[in-house]
């Protein structure tokens, strides 16, 4: 079936011949028949940009594809089909006291996806990416083979294939480990930083007494308050330590009541002066207290509650632009890109600043030392390409790169400087799809593969 | 624990009602064609639900195996699962080509012993031995095609519409010894079936389907249409006179 298809930013829209194979048999027929040039997995549609398109080809989705094939209670390890969700695992495993090991912003993305993006969470500086809670892997390539993929067995190709942006094969079966937990709620104690320089000392002072830390940032504040943010920082709340309204179900999962954007907001909604008050309320709102007990749901995925939340930005979609600076040059790089941000009027609803942990062995994944910044960078204008254009310049100058699953708009000399690991990954590509049966449209943007059609 | 038997279990709708049976305690007999499949949808409701599910090899088309299937089915819900077997889905169906089979007698067959001869062959047995126990039920996957034929898919719906008048006569026999028979008539279900097919229009999920047939087999009904709409659409389109509807393009 051909459509129109984009990912959560809603731009590139492009036409794609979509699939929804259930049995094994019917996706290996999809992937080896040769009636499509090349074929992509794809699950739950949250990479923002082109990552999981096939402009002209084949796009299977793998969302049908979610059996639990096994939980070993001793080890907390489940094994599961890729297309099962982080919000399927919660939902089964919360009650049961089991949490995911690392969560990104969203919990409607599929396992596969996950692997594929090597996502991360609020907790990279402490547990890092996802992938170091997978033991294993089912890999369908190119030739129909299934390959099992672990750190130790074929982990050139495990680690290809982690952060690989689904040019490998199509994830089949994955085992993760997920961590006990008494209670599904945490502690989180809130601060406000008054400029960058002071979310930079709280950070580092402090990251290491915290599971999960994170910053809001207003980043319409200029001057000496360039950089004011709220941080977030909390731990797991063990049952026993919960309030007394709170003991009688420790382990309650997210609420199932959801507020659903129905329509495509005017994208004038959203303009310099909106984003600002928004930002400026967020920041005078939150509050300084210490202790706040909070569920899972809202802490993890403030967002989610909002089905849809996309078309706030209007048909026109927007872009999300995640870069990560070295410790050495965050200060002068982060302050450079907000004062470029706030004077070109690009202005960003929502900004999250955290600081990474140790780089994993990903060939393409995103993580590396250092601080993070995500952006949802309306749709205004086509002027946004020459601005994003001259910030990549900028953060590789920095020595920084962008994360390859919210981009749309990256050059392929950047990226091949941004990811200096990207020769290995093209050597292990060759070799098990020499003929690029698995493609993407960021592939041929990026030229992952050179001479990819 | 009370048993339950579903037939082409590796469908869609199959599948979700598989899972609502599996909330309510049933332990499952997970019967089709591919083992492999069958295999990983067990696992997935032990480890969803804790409950029991085996995977068993059935081919519909093999109708001679269907008596020594049936006994098996019987004999594990006692051996395995540790009770009687209560209740029989039959969740499979062809849907096929119309064009081909107006040309191709073999298709024409294939649809026709699909829908209806292998529901006789395998749902005879089963019903006879709940009738002689005088307990049980039979949740049947039929189809709003059955309702009226159309040009566009008048086999489907002629084999479709003979297991419905099938199921109606066995409802009747197995009234007196406490047995029911549910006849489901599905509209448009989001399914491997009708993904990618032009005119899908009020498509609905294979879970509140589900949901809706486990409703009306708590509630004890005989025939149930879901999504529930379609009740009134095919009394629409059955109220159409035929000197009229022949005329139509359907």
């Amino acid at each position: 079936m051909e459509v129109s298809l984009s990912g959560w930013g809603r731009y590139p829209v492009q036409r794609c011949r979509v699939y929804r194979p259930e049995s094994l048999r019917a996706l290996k027929e999809v992937v080896v028949s040769g009636e499509e040039r090349s074929v992509l997995a794809r699950g739950l549609g949250r990479a923002y940009g082109d990552a999981a398109l096939n402009e002209g080809a084949g796009v299977i989705l793998q969302t049908r594809r979610n059996r639990f094939l096994n939980f070993d209670e001793a080890a907390g390890v489940l094994r599961c089909e890729a297309g099962v969700s982080l919000a399927e695992i919660l939902d089964v495993f919360v009650p049961r006291g089991y949490f995911l090991p690392v969560t990104p912003g969203t919990k409607f993305v599929t396992l596969g996806g996950a692997i594929a993006s090597d996502v991360h969470g609020k907790n990279h500086h402490k547990d890092g990416s996802i992938s170091n809670f997978i033991l294993d892997f089912d890999l369908l390539t190119a030739d129909g083979e299934i390959v099992r993929c672990t750190p130790r067995e074929n982990a050139d190709l495990f680690w290809a294939t982690v952060g690989g942006m689904g040019l490998t094969g199509v994830i089949l079966r994955a085992s993760l480990r997920l961590v006990p937990i008494s209670s599904s709620y945490l502690r989180v104690d809130y601060f406000k930083a008054r400029n960058i320089d002071e979310a930079f000392e709280v950070f580092e002072a402090t990251d290491e007494q915290y599971q999960y830390s994170v910053a809001w940032i207003d980043c319409l504040a200029g001057g000496r308050s360039l950089g004011r943010s709220v941080l977030m920082r909390g731990n797991h709340v063990p049952a026993e330590a919960l309030p007394e309204k709170l003991r009688g179900e420790p382990l309650a999962t997210g609420k199932k009541g959801k507020l659903v954007v129905p329509f495509d907001f005017p994208s004038v909604t959203l303009n310099y002066a909106s984003i600002r008050a928004f930002n400026a309320l967020y920041y005078r709102v939150s509050k300084g207290t210490p202790g706040v007990v909070v569920h899972y749901d809202p802490f993890f995925y403030p967002l989610d509650s909002v089905l849809h939340w996309n078309r706030l930005y209007g048909r026109r979609g927007f872009l999300q632009y995640q870069v990560v600076f070295p410790f050495e040059t965050s200060r002068e790089g982060l302050i450079a890109l907000l004062e470029r941000l706030a004077k070109d009027r690009r202005s960003s609803f929502l900004a999250v600043l955290k600081r990474f942990g140790a780089e994993g062995p990903g060939l393409l994944s995103f993580p590396r030392p250092g601080y993070t910044l995500a952006l949802d960078i309306p749709f205004r204008d086509a002027g946004l390409f020459g601005f994003l254009r001259e910030m990549d310049e900028w953060v590789l100058r920095m020595g920084g790169r962008v994360y390859l699953t919210k981009d749309a708009e990256l050059a392929p000399e950047i990226f091949e400087a941004m990811y200096p690991r990207l020769g290995q990954f093209r050597e292990i590509k060759g070799r098990i799809d020499p003929e690029n049966r698995f493609s993407s449209s960021l592939a041929r943007r990026l030229r992952v593969v050179e001479g990819v059609q | 624990m009370k048993t339950a038997v579903v037939l082409g279990a590796t469908s869609g709708i199959a599948r979700a009602l598989a899972g609502e049976l599996a909330r309510e305690g049933y332990g499952l007999i997970l019967a089709g064609r591919d083992l492999e499949e069958l295999e990983a949808l067990a696992a997935d409701l032990g480890v969803r639900y804790g409950t029991l599910a085996r995977a068993r090899r059935f081919d519909a088309l093999d109708e001679k195996s269907h008596p020594a299937f049936v006994e098996e089915c019987l004999e594990e819900a006692v051996r395995e699962f540790g009770g009687e077997l209560e209740g029989v889905v039959l969740a499979y169906g062809y849907l096929g080509d119309q064009k081909r089979a107006e040309r191709d007698f073999e298709e024409a067959r294939r649809i026709v012993e699909t829908n209806f001869v292998s529901c006789v062959s395998v749902l005879h047995p089963f019903a006879a031995h709940m009738e002689q126990r005088g307990r049980g039920w039979l949740c049947v996957f039929s189809s709003v095609a059955g309702d009226r034929g159309r040009q566009s898919n008048y086999m489907y719906g002629a084999a479709k519409g003979g297991l419905s008048l099938f199921l109606q006569g066995l409802r009747n026999r197995l009234a007196r010894s406490g047995v029911r028979v549910l006849t489901v008539k599905p509209g448009f279900v989001d399914t491997a079936m009708t993904f990618g097919k032009e005119g899908m229009m009020l498509v609905a999920s294979p879970e509140a389907v589900a949901r809706g047939v486990m409703k009306a087999l708590k509630k004890g009904r005989d025939v149930v249409y879901v999504p529930g709409f379609w009740r009134w659409i095919m009394a629409g389109v059955r109220a159409v006179p035929e000197r009229v509807f022949k005329k139509m393009s359907l």
